[in-house]
C-alpha cells in the first residue's frame, strides 16, 4: 500500500486531478512538439524569431545522414513517378477507341438525355438540362461543398474582431500591414477595372440567366462575377467593396440561396418519387422563362459560387471580411 | 485544325514539365496560369464551352489570384531576386 502512496504523482489519479486543475495536458506527453506557453506580454515578438536552425543541419557536406537519405528519396520519386506513369499509360491502351458507336457511354441512359431531354427538362443546352434536373442531387452536393470548404478557411482564417489574445492580435497586426504595402490607387488598375468590372458583372448574369439556353450556368457564372468582385477589390480597396459587401451580405445571400435549391429540388424529388404532377410549367423551350425550376437553380448555384469566390479572396487577404 | 490542336497539346506537355523545372514560386504560378489557359481553349475545341468558361475563370483567374495572396504572406515572392543571384 505504502509504495502505491509514494507514486501518487505519477499515477492515473492525480494525473486526472492535474488535468481537472488545468496544469497538465495528455496530449502533450508523447508529442516531440510541446506548445510553448505564452504570458500575453510578448505582444510584439515575431513568432519566427526564436526558432533558430543551424545551417549544418541542412549542409549536405556535414550532415551524411541528410545526404544519403537525399538520395534514396529522389531516386524512389524517379522510380514512382515512372511506375505511376506507366501504370496509368498501360492502362490507356485498354481504354475502347474515341468516338466509336459501340463504346459502353453510348447506353441507353445518353440516348435517353439526347431524344427526350429537351423535352422532359425544357432547357436547350442539353449540359444544364442533365446538371440541374436529371442530376440536381449531386449539383446541390457541390453547392455544399461550397460552402463547407469556405466555412472551413472561415475557422482557419478568420480573425475574430472581440479576440484579445497575443497570437490574434500578431496576426491581425501582419494582416493590416499586408494591406498598408499593397500599392493603393493604382491608376492603371482602377481605369481598366472602371471599364471592365461592369462588362464581367454583366456577362456573369448573362452566363447565368442564359445557362438553359446557351453554355454555361451557375457555376461558371458565378465564377466569372467572383472574378470581377475580386479585381474591384483589387482596384478600389476594402472600404469601396464594404459599401455593398461584407460578412452579412454573404451569409444571407449563401443562406437564401442554398435554401431555395434545396425546397426546390425536394419538391421536385418528392412529387417525382410519388408519381405526383409537379405543376411546374416548363415553358416553350428557347424562350429565357422557361425548363421549369432550372433558372432558379442556376441563380441560386451563381450566387453561392460568387460569394464564395469573394470570401475565399477576402480571408486570404485580411481573414476578415 | 489538326496542327492546332497539336501545338496547344504540345503546349500543355511544355508547361507541365517546365512548372516542375522552375527554381521561383511566381514564375511557377505564371506558367499555371498559362496552362490553364491552354486547356480552355483545348476545351472549346473538344465542344465543351462550358468547361472553358469555368476554367478560364476558376483555373486561369480566382486559383492563381489565391496562389498569389499566399505567396505573398508566406513571403515567398522576392522582390529583388536578380541581385541576389549575382551576389550569391
Amino acid at each position: 500500500m505504502s509504495r502505491i502512496r509514494d507514486n501518487y504523482e505519477n499515477s492515473r489519479a492525480a494525473k486526472f486531478e492535474a488535468w481537472l486543475r488545468g496544469d497538465y495536458d495528455p496530449m502533450s506527453e508523447g508529442m516531440e512538439i510541446s506548445v510553448p506557453k505564452t504570458d500575453g506580454s510578448d505582444d510584439e515578438i515575431d513568432p519566427r524569431a526564436g526558432l533558430v536552425i543551424s545551417d549544418a543541419l541542412y549542409d549536405r557536406h556535414t550532415n551524411k545522414a541528410l545526404k544519403r537519405s537525399g538520395y534514396v528519396y529522389r531516386v524512389l520519386s524517379v522510380v514512382l513517378c515512372l511506375v505511376m506513369i506507366s501504370v496509368l499509360l498501360w492502362m490507356v491502351q485498354f481504354l475502347p477507341k474515341f468516338g466509336q458507336p459501340d463504346n459502353p457511354a453510348n447506353n441507353e441512359v445518353s440516348a435517353r438525355y439526347i431524344e427526350k431531354g429537351v423535352e422532359e427538362t425544357g432547357a436547350v443546352n442539353f449540359v444544364t438540362g442533365m446538371i440541374l434536373d436529371y442530376r440536381a442531387f449531386d449539383t446541390f452536393g457541390e453547392s455544399c461543398v461550397l460552402f463547407i470548404a469556405t466555412i472551413c478557411v472561415q475557422i482557419l482564417l478568420r480573425i475574430d474582431k472581440d479576440d484579445m489574445t497575443p497570437a490574434t492580435f500578431r496576426r491581425r497586426k501582419e494582416s493590416e500591414t499586408d494591406r498598408l504595402l499593397e500599392p493603393k490607387n493604382d491608376i492603371i488598375l482602377q481605369r481598366v477595372s472602371v471599364v471592365l468590372v461592369p462588362f464581367l458583372f454583366i456577362f456573369g448574369i448573362y452566363i447565368i440567366l442564359n445557362g438553359h439556353l446557351s453554355p454555361g450556368g451557375g457555376f461558371s457564372g458565378g465564377a466569372v462575377i467572383g472574378a470581377g468582385l475580386i479585381l474591384y477589390l483589387c482596384s478600389f480597396g476594402y472600404k469601396q467593396t464594404e459599401r455593398f459587401f461584407t460578412i452579412r451580405t454573404f451569409r444571407i445571400v449563401s443562406l437564401v440561396a442554398l435554401i431555395t435549391y434545396c425546397l426546390a429540388k425536394s419538391y421536385s424529388f418528392y412529387t417525382g418519387a410519388n408519381h405526383l404532377e409537379s405543376h411546374i410549367p416548363l415553358g416553350t423551350p428557347g424562350n429565357i422563362l422557361s425548363s421549369g425550376l432550372i433558372l432558379v437553380l442556376n441563380i441560386c448555384v451563381g450566387s453561392v459560387v460568387a460569394c464564395t469566390m469573394y470570401a475565399f479572396y477576402t480571408l486570404f487577404r485580411k481573414g476578415d471580411f | 485544325m489538326k496542327t492546332f490542336e497539336t501545338f496547344l497539346l504540345l503546349g500543355l506537355i511544355i508547361c507541365a514539365f517546365s512548372v516542375t523545372f522552375t527554381k521561383r514560386m511566381l514564375t511557377a504560378i505564371v506558367i499555371y496560369m498559362s496552362y490553364s489557359l491552354i486547356m480552355s481553349v483545348i476545351w472549346v475545341i473538344l465542344q465543351s464551352p462550358d468547361l472553358a468558361i469555368t476554367e478560364a475563370a476558376v483555373g486561369a483567374g480566382v486559383t492563381s489570384i489565391l496562389f498569389f495572396v499566399t505567396l505573398k504572406k508566406i513571403n515567398g515572392v522576392k522582390e529583388n531576386s536578380d541581385n541576389e543571384q549575382d551576389q550569391g
